[in-house]
C-alpha cells in the first residue's frame, strides 16, 4: 500500500504538470533554500542570505513587517466591507446596522478592520521609533527615512478618512473637529493669517474643497470614501513598494558593520 | 475610578491603552539594549552579523509574528464591536468633540496656540522635521545598532518629542480632557455644566505689569514690543549657543546651516512644552499679541 502512495507521488513529481509550478524538490540543501527565495515572487522580496541579527526580533521588533501585514489584512477586510456599504448619506448608517446585524461574519469582518487599522497606527509609530533608536536612517538610509516619513502621514490619513464612512456622530463629529483646522490656513483658509484678504470665503477656501461644502456633510462622504478606498492605498501601496525596494538597495536592515567606514 | 473604568472601555480607547503599554516597554527595552552595548563597547549586533540564510532563519520568525498578530487581531475582533452610535447628526454637537485619538496630540495645541499654528504650522513642521532628520544629524556614530552614549542629544530629542510631546498628550486628551475642553481628573465623573473662570492674563501684564490692551481697547504697543522682543530672545538662544560653541568640533562640522535648521527646530519644539508650563502653570495665555496673530 505505502508503496504504491510512493509510487505516485514519484511519478507526480516527474510531471510536466508538476515540474512547471514547482522549480525544485524539497531536500533541505543549501541550493533549495536559496531556490526557495528566489524562485517565488512573493519570497523574493527578501534576499537570499541576511546578517543575524537581522532576523532577530529584539533588534526590529518586527514592526515593519507587522505594520504591512495589517495593511494587507486591511485590505482583504476592506474589500468584503465594500460589498455592503454605498457611500450616500441616506444609505451609510444604515448599512452598517445591516452589516453589524444581518450580514454573518459582517461584524467580524468590520472589527478586523477597525482593530487592524488602530493597530497599523501604532505599530507605524513604534516602527519609526525603533528605526530611529538604531540610528538606521543614517547613511545610505536616509532617502528611506523620508519615504517612511511619507508613509507614517499617508497612514494617519488613511485612518482619518475611513472614521468618518460609518457616519454615525461619533464619525462626522471627529472628522469635524479634525477638518476645522483647515479653515485656519494661512492664505487659504478663510479664517487664516491673510486669507480674507486674498477673497477667502467659507465657500471657496481650502477646507471647502476638501469638505465638497461649508460643513461636514454627504459630498464629504464620498470624497473621503474615494480617497479612503482608492486614492490613499494606492499611492501607500506605491510608497510601500519603493520603501522595501530601497531597504534591499540601501544594503538591507542596518547593523553596526557599516559604520566604521562611513 | 468608575468613570476611568468608562473612558477606558469605550472601544475606541482600547487601542490608547495598548499603545500606552506598548511605548513604555519598548522604550525601557530600547534602552535596556542601548545602555548594554554601551557598557559592552561593542554593540551585540556586532556579534550577529555573520550570515544566515532567509529560509529558514527569517521566514519563520516572519510567519510565527505573523501567527501571533493574527491570533491577537482575531480574538480582540470577537471580543469586542467597533463601535456604531446614533446616526449622524450635524445639529447636535458633543461635548466634548474629540478628534481621532492620534491627533489629540495636536488637538491639546490647539489651547495654546491660534488654530492656524496648531491646525496648520505645526503638523507641517512636524513633518518636514521629520524628513530632515536624516540631513541634519550628521553624527556617523550609532548607525545600526542601540546605543545612548554616541547620540545623546539626537536620542534624547526624538524621546522627548515622541514621548512627551506625541504619546502624553494624546493621554492627556483622552483622559484628562472632558467637556468644554476642561481639565478633569481621569476618575472624577465629567460635569458638563463647570464654568472654568477665565483668569488668563498674558505674558506681559504677568511679568512686567503691563497690560495687552489699553483703556480704549486697542492693543498696547508697549506689549507688542515686549512680546516680540521674548520671542526674539528665545531664538536669539540658538544664536548665542553658536557663538559660545562655534569652535567645538561638533558644530564646524554641522555648519551654519544645518546648525539653524537644529537649532530652529529644537526651540520651536521646546516652546511648545515652554507654553505648556506657562499656560497650565501661571494661566499665562499669549506671550505676544498683534492685530493678525497671537502667539
Ligand atoms: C506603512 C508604513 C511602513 C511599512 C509597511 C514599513 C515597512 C518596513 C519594513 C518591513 C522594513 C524592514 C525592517 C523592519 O521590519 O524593521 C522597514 C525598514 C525601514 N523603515 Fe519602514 N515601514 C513603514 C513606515 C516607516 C516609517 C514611518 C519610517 C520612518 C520615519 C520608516 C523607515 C524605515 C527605515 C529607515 C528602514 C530601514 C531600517 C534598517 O535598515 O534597519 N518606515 N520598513
Amino acid at each position: 500500500m505505502l508503496g504504491i502512495i510512493e509510487q505516485m507521488k514519484e511519478k507526480m513529481q516527474r510531471s510536466e504538470v508538476y515540474k512547471s509550478i514547482f522549480r525544485h524538490n524539497y531536500q533541505d540543501t543549501q541550493r533549495n533554500r536559496a531556490l526557495q527565495i528566489v524562485d517565488n515572487v512573493f519570497l523574493h522580496l527578501h534576499p537570499v542570505r541576511i546578517s543575524r541579527h537581522a532576523t532577530n526580533i529584539g533588534f526590529t521588533w518586527g514592526m515593519g513587517g507587522i505594520t504591512f501585514l495589517l495593511f494587507i489584512v486591511l485590505t482583504v477586510t476592506g474589500v468584503i466591507l465594500m460589498f455592503y456599504y454605498r457611500p450616500a448619506a441616506e444609505y451609510a448608517y444604515d448599512d452598517m446596522k445591516y452589516l453589524m446585524n444581518d450580514v454573518a461574519f459582517g461584524p467580524l469582518m468590520r472589527n478586523m478592520h477597525r482593530w487592524a487599522a488602530h493597530a497599523m497606527v501604532i505599530t507605524v509609530m513604534l516602527h519609526m521609533f525603533r528605526v530611529f533608536l538604531t540610528g538606521s536612517y543614517k547613511a545610505p538610509r536616509q532617502f528611506n527615512w523620508v519615504v517612511g516619513v511619507l508613509l507614517l502621514t499617508l497612514t494617519f490619513l488613511l485612518s482619518f478618512t475611513g472614521y468618518l464612512l460609518p457616519w454615525d456622530q461619533l464619525s462626522i463629529w471627529a472628522v469635524t473637529v479634525g477638518t476645522n483646522m483647515a479653515r485656519a490656513t494661512p492664505l487659504l483658509g478663510h479664517e487664516g493669517p491673510f486669507g480674507p484678504e486674498l477673497g477667502m470665503r467659507i465657500d471657496n477656501d481650502v477646507r471647502f474643497v476638501l469638505l465638497g461644502g461649508t460643513q461636514v456633510g454627504p459630498p464629504t462622504l464620498l470624497r473621503f470614501y474615494v480617497l479612503h478606498c482608492i486614492f490613499l492605498p494606492l499611492v501607500a501601496g506605491i510608497f510601500m513598494i519603493v520603501h522595501f525596494w530601497r531597504v534591499r538597495k540601501d544594503g538591507g536592515i542596518s547593523g553596526p558593520g557599516e559604520s566604521k567606514s562611513p | 475610578m468608575e468613570h476611568l473604568l468608562k473612558i477606558i472601555s469605550k472601544p475606541d480607547n482600547i487601542p490608547i491603552v495598548f499603545l500606552l503599554v506598548l511605548v513604555v516597554f519598548y522604550t525601557w527595552y530600547g534602552f535596556k539594549q542601548a545602555i548594554a552595548n554601551d557598557r559592552a563597547g561593542t554593540p551585540l549586533e556586532a556579534s550577529m552579523s555573520d550570515k544566515v540564510q532567509v529560509w529558514p532563519y527569517l521566514v519563520r520568525v516572519e510567519f510565527l509574528a505573523a501567527l501571533l498578530v493574527m491570533v491577537i487581531l482575531t480574538f480582540w475582533s470577537f471580543l469586542l464591536d467597533a463601535p456604531l452610535e446614533e446616526p449622524a447628526n450635524p445639529a447636535l454637537t458633543p461635548n466634548p468633540s474629540k478628534a481621532p485619538w492620534y491627533f489629540l496630540g495636536l488637538q491639546e495645541i490647539l489651547v495654546y496656540f491660534d488654530p492656524w499654528i496648531a491646525g496648520v504650522l505645526i503638523p507641517t513642521l512636524i513633518i518636514v522635521g521629520l524628513c530632515v532628520i536624516p540631513y541634519i544629524d550628521i553624527n556617523p556614530k550609532g548607525n545600526g545598532y542601540y546605543t545612548f552614549k554616541e547620540r545623546r542629544f539626537a536620542v534624547t530629542t526624538f524621546c522627548f518629542g515622541f514621548i512627551v510631546l506625541w504619546v502624553a498628550l494624546i493621554i492627556l486628551g483622552t483622559f484628562f480632557r472632558g467637556p468644554g475642553w476642561n481639565l478633569f481628573v481621569p476618575w472624577e465623573e465629567w460635569d458638563t455644566h463647570r464654568v472654568v473662570a477665565l483668569t488668563n492674563v498674558d505674558f506681559s501684564e504677568f511679568f512686567f505689569g503691563v497690560p495687552t490692551r489699553l483703556v480704549d481697547d486697542s492693543l498696547n504697543p508697549l506689549g507688542m514690543i515686549i512680546g516680540s522682543v521674548t520671542i526674539l530672545l528665545w531664538y536669539g538662544l540658538g544664536v548665542a549657543y553658536y557663538f559660545w560653541k562655534k569652535g567645538t568640533e561638533v558644530i564646524q562640522k554641522l555648519g551654519l546651516v544645518r546648525y539653524s535648521i537644529v537649532a530652529f527646530l529644537f526651540l520651536t519644539m521646546m516652546s511648545m512644552t515652554v507654553k505648556i508650563v506657562l499656560r497650565i502653570g501661571l494661566n499665562i495665555k499669549y506671550i505676544l499679541v498683534t492685530p493678525w496673530f497671537n502667539v
